[in-house]
């Protein structure tokens, strides 16, 4: 430092901060869902839905809020991550108030457990807290770089939070997946948690090791593996919760835990040999799990050729359900065709079980359509790119690994969802981010979008101008 | 570490490209295969979703549609006179698809034909809710019940029609059944069609269009015309030359003949008491290939649609000698569908122009424009004018003076003419015979109906009274008084 550049007499030309964009997209964010209640209540009724006020009301209250608070608490963060979060879970409460107001759904419920309440009320609930934990984030976490202090206590965390539905008394088997807790009358998914707590631990540990990982490797059959020392731990952690969430019967997040794990040692260590021997294991594991869970079987057996499948399985059997389900998802996506039926006017709830989590997205393809399902496919895409765009801008290690981490996650979810509904890979039971009923994912993902948001925040930041030098003086020759 | 997010990123991009390009191929590539699939219960729930549009006979409705408060199936198909319409309507159940009628306008009825578009588009904007249109038949609600009301316990089937048009007035077929006995999709529902399916008396078969029975002597009329057409009678009262007990070609067995006065009697005469004879010796005479080409030009060895598709009569091609002598008194294989006697005879009445029948007259839009039109149509020209006076001459012959009479009208100016028909079936003859009589009326202003009746296997009547003239012809009479009456 032989040179030190007056500044003071320049002010730090600042990036622009685009709070005033994203207030114009969350407008339409907040918009688009209140017209999609609209024509439901329209196309059901035939009249303007009653909670259309109370419904836009309460949206436009959470986006103002976190729109407020990022401006405050983060004026620098990516523009476009809020709007897209608040108009996926906006239409995601217009597709469960849709399927609420099935009267097939509504009798199926009745006759199996004696009552319906319908969803979206709790799941307006859900996205409030959601929003809340948005904003605790933000408020909370000032800079994410405080996070690597707590490598160690996430890999705890991560454990426990996989373990719980595993204690008697707190978890519960709902069909056939042991995924759930019971606190105080709420289901509790900690899976969705843990995704968020063990990118925190990959990320602060191989950021740490990632030179020891890609250096001090032996070659072995033209691949570099590295040292016991420094992969133990985290081969260990990782193989612990993919553990016990076979246990659990959870294939969806064991897989998306698994992609995660590669693509962030891929990242870190820049060592190809890392693809290869993830998808080696991941075969390994395919084949493994394939041969021995039958409720796996009958999946892959629904996915082949489940009209096929629906004429051999047994009746009332795991297999012949898992082949019907697929084979109403699929005339659900097929009756949609390009334009789809309107919303509120197609017959998806003739999937029955699930149709407003795990397969809510064979509702956006029967009543919106090709052109409403690559809509969201976008939409997701685009959330997709602005978290690889911030760990791209990152400045520090940590950073990039943890924005990474988390919208590869993402990604992989989309991916294991949609490609499940549409045929396209095996049905695994996971919920589309933001769309699907269920708490426990709304929160998490809106606990997602607040860390990725500081992430760019941190990252979009202009460098602080320097203190004023004391030693300089308004007089002082600038020398070249 | 920006190499491999970068590479991270593209991979990223993969997996949304390939959700997109499955999304296409399921749902632009493949969502007519889907849609299509038997398992889809989407094409059910469609047709039944909203209020489905009518049959109408004589500007008033026979069908109907309930709300029926089911979250499935929002509307349930409802008859008026189920038993008595349903060879004419057929069927529309939830549970078991649709035909005829209620399968062939499907698109009207359930208002998503293509012609309906402006009108669905429009209640789009006025928003009143998507209804079917309207199927306006033919048929005469006094005909209708005047053959089903003939027919009443007896099983057989009646067809009557305009010989002008070639309007259907009449089908009925009987015994019949309730096509709204299995308008839903319960479990009562399913055991009224398990009943229906199991009865064997098949009311489900509709006779009048879909049964085809050995015509007898009522087949007669067409040897007759035959004869005429060809040349080989010129005058339909001169004698004929054919002994009592003709010998049936390449056979010994001598054609038998319930009548008598059959030697070398007129072709008049013939018909008048119906000698087998006479008219074995003429269809022999005329050769197979003419009397085929006589067959088919009433309509024969071809499939009718109404459009509610016939069975094909039959007289058969390859026939030989002895055979075609058989095929010319309605024996042998020659075997026919009451529509198709009902065409021979409109075509006769009409002097010798045979109109296509057809039972829908217009598709209606829901705000009653109509969609389309069924103008009437020329088939054949199986006699010529004189040929077809010189029939009427002898058909009426046949019911002022003949086995006919039970047919005849006391209405002035009204000609009635007619032919029997008794047809033996079954082994050696040992099943009951078939009554069959056709007829028409005839006045100045030409002849407003034609009608063809069969009645099957009837309990309850001696076999020695099962004629033609005695079971067949009332019914006839009543079906031709009830259209001349509603005429006037």
């Amino acid at each position: 430092m032989s040179v030190v550049t007056n500044t003071t007499t320049i002010g730090a030309i600042e990036a622009p901060s685009r709070r005033n964009t994203e207030l114009a997209l969350l407008a339409f964010a907040v918009a688009i869902p209140v017209f999609a209640y609209l024509a439901v209540g329209l196309a059901i009724d035939g009249k303007v839905p009653p909670g259309m006020l109370g419904y836009g009301a309460g949206l436009t209250l959470l986006a103002g809020v976190a729109h407020l608070v990022v401006r405050k608490f983060a004026p620098y963060a990516d523009p476009l991550l809020l709007p897209l979060g608040t108009l996926l879970n906006g239409l995601g409460l217009v597709l469960i108030w849709r399927l609420d107001q099935s009267p097939r759904l509504i009798q199926r419920a009745t006759s199996a457990y004696g009552s319906f309440s319908p969803d979206a009320p709790k799941q307006m609930l859900y996205s409030a807290i959601g929003i809340a934990m948005f904003v605790g984030v933000l408020l909370v976490l000032k800079d994410h770089r405080v996070l690597q202090r707590y490598t160690y206590i996430s890999m705890v965390a991560a454990l426990v939070l996989l373990l719980l539905p595993l204690v008697p008394g707190l978890g519960s088997d709902v069909f056939g997946a042991k995924i759930w807790i019971n606190v105080a009358g709420f289901s509790i998914q900690p899976g969705e948690f843990a995704k968020l707590v063990l990118a925190v631990f990959f990320s602060g540990y191989l950021m740490v090791k990632r030179d020891a990982l890609a250096l001090a490797s032996r070659r072995f059959m033209g691949l570099y593996l590295p040292r016991g020392r420094d992969l133990g731990p985290i081969v260990t952690i990782w193989a612990v919760s993919l553990l016990i969430l076979v246990f659990e019967n959870d294939l969806g997040t064991s897989l998306l835990f698994f992609g995660m794990f590669v693509i962030m040692l891929y990242v870190a260590t820049e060592r190809t040999s890392w693809i290869v021997i993830g998808l080696l294991m991941s075969a390994g594991g395919a084949v493994v799990v394939g041969s021995t869970a039958s409720h796996v079987q009958s999946r892959v057996a629904a996915w082949l050729d489940p009209f096929g499948c629906l004429k051999t399985a047994p009746e009332g059997s795991n297999m012949a359900n898992a082949c019907d389900q697929m084979t109403q998802v699929l005339m659900s996506f097929g009756s949609g065709g390009i334009l789809g039926t309107g919303l509120g006017q197609g017959n998806s709830d003739l999937i029955g079980f699930a149709a407003n989590s795990d397969f809510i997205f064979a509702t956006v393809g029967e009543e919106l359509g090709l052109a409403g399902v690559m809509v969201f496919l976008l939409l997701y895409g685009l959330i997709i790119e602005r978290g690889v765009r911030t760990a791209l801008a990152a400045r520090d290690p940590f950073g990039k690994l943890l924005a990474m981490g988390l919208s590869g996650a993402f990604a992989l979810q989309v991916f294991v969802v949609a490609g499940g509904v549409m045929g396209l890979i095996p049905l695994t039971g996971m919920t589309m981010p933001f769309l699907a009923y269920g708490g426990s994912s709304v929160i998490a993902n809106w606990a997602l979008i607040g860390v990725l948001i500081r992430i760019s925040d941190t990252a979009r930041r202009p460098a602080p101008s320097p203190a004023p030098n004391p030693d300089a003086e308004m007089t002082q020759v600038v020398r070249p | 570490m920006n190499k491999p997010l970068r590479r991270v990123a593209i991979f990223c991009g993969l997996l949304v490209l390939a959700l997109l390009l499955r999304d296409n191929w399921l749902q632009y590539v493949r969502a007519d295969e889907l849609n299509a699939n038997p398992k889809n219960k989407r094409v059910q729930i469609e047709r039944y979703s909203n209020e489905r549009g009518n049959i109408i006979v004589d500007g008033k409705p026979i069908t109907g549609s309930v709300d029926s408060g089911d979250n499935f199936y929002a509307f349930k198909r409802t008859y008026v006179d189920g038993r008595m319409w349903a060879p004419v309507t057929g069927y529309a159940s939830q549970a078991f698809d649709a035909n005829q009628i209620e399968k062939i306008e499907d698109g009207i009825l359930t208002g998503n034909d293509d012609r309906l578009f402006f009108d669905r588009t429009l209640s789009m904007f006025t928003g009143e809710k998507k209804k079917g249109g309207d199927v306006v038949t033919t048929l005469s609600g006094a005909a209708q019940r005047a053959a089903f009301k003939g027919l009443g316990s007896k099983t057989g089937a009646v067809v009557a029609i305009e010989p002008s048009t070639g309007k259907i007035l009449a089908l009925a077929s009987t015994p019949s059944y309730d096509p709204g006995s299995f308008a839903g999709y319960h479990d009562k529902d399913a055991q009224a069609w398990q009943a229906l399916e199991k009865d064997k008396n098949k009311p489900k078969l509709n006779r009048a269009l879909r049964e085809i029975y050995p015509p007898g002597s009522v087949f007669k009329v067409v040897t007759a015309a035959a004869a005429l057409e060809s040349g080989k009678v010129k005058d339909i009262n001169a004698a004929t030359d054919t002994p009592e007990g003709w010998k049936i070609p390449l056979s010994t067995v001598p054609m038998k003949n319930h009548a008598s006065g059959c030697t070398n009697a007129s072709l008049n005469e013939a018909l008048r008491v119906s000698c087998n004879s006479v008219f074995a010796k003429l269809g022999d005479d005329v050769g197979r290939d003419k009397m085929v080409e006589m067959a088919e030009k009433f309509g024969f060895n071809a499939e009718q649609f109404t459009p509610v598709r016939s069975a094909a009569s039959v007289y058969d091609k390859k026939a030989d000698r002895g055979g075609n002598a058989l095929s010319s008194i309605g024996q042998f294989n020659t075997a026919t569908t009451p529509l198709q006697m009902a065409m021979v005879t409109a075509a006769i009445a009409n002097d010798g122009k045979l109109m296509k029948p057809y039972m829908i007259d217009q598709l209606r839009a829901p705000n009653l424009d109509v969609i389309k039109k069924t103008e009437p149509e020329e088939l054949s020209r199986p006699v010529s004018q004189s040929t077809a006076q010189q029939l009427q001459a002898m058909m009426e012959n046949v019911v002022e003076k003949g086995t006919g009479a039970n047919a005849a009208l006391d209405i002035d100016g009204v000609r009635v003419g007619g032919k029997t028909g008794t047809a033996q079936h079954g082994e050696k003859n040992a099943k009951r015979p078939y009554a069959w009589f056709i007829s028409y009326a005839k006045t100045d202003q030409g002849s407003p109906v034609a009608v063809a009746v069969v009645v099957e296997d009837s309990a309850g009547t001696d076999r020695e009274d099962i004629t033609g003239g005695g079971l067949a012809a009332p019914i006839a009479k009543a079906v031709m008084k009830a259209v001349l009456k509603s005429k006037s």
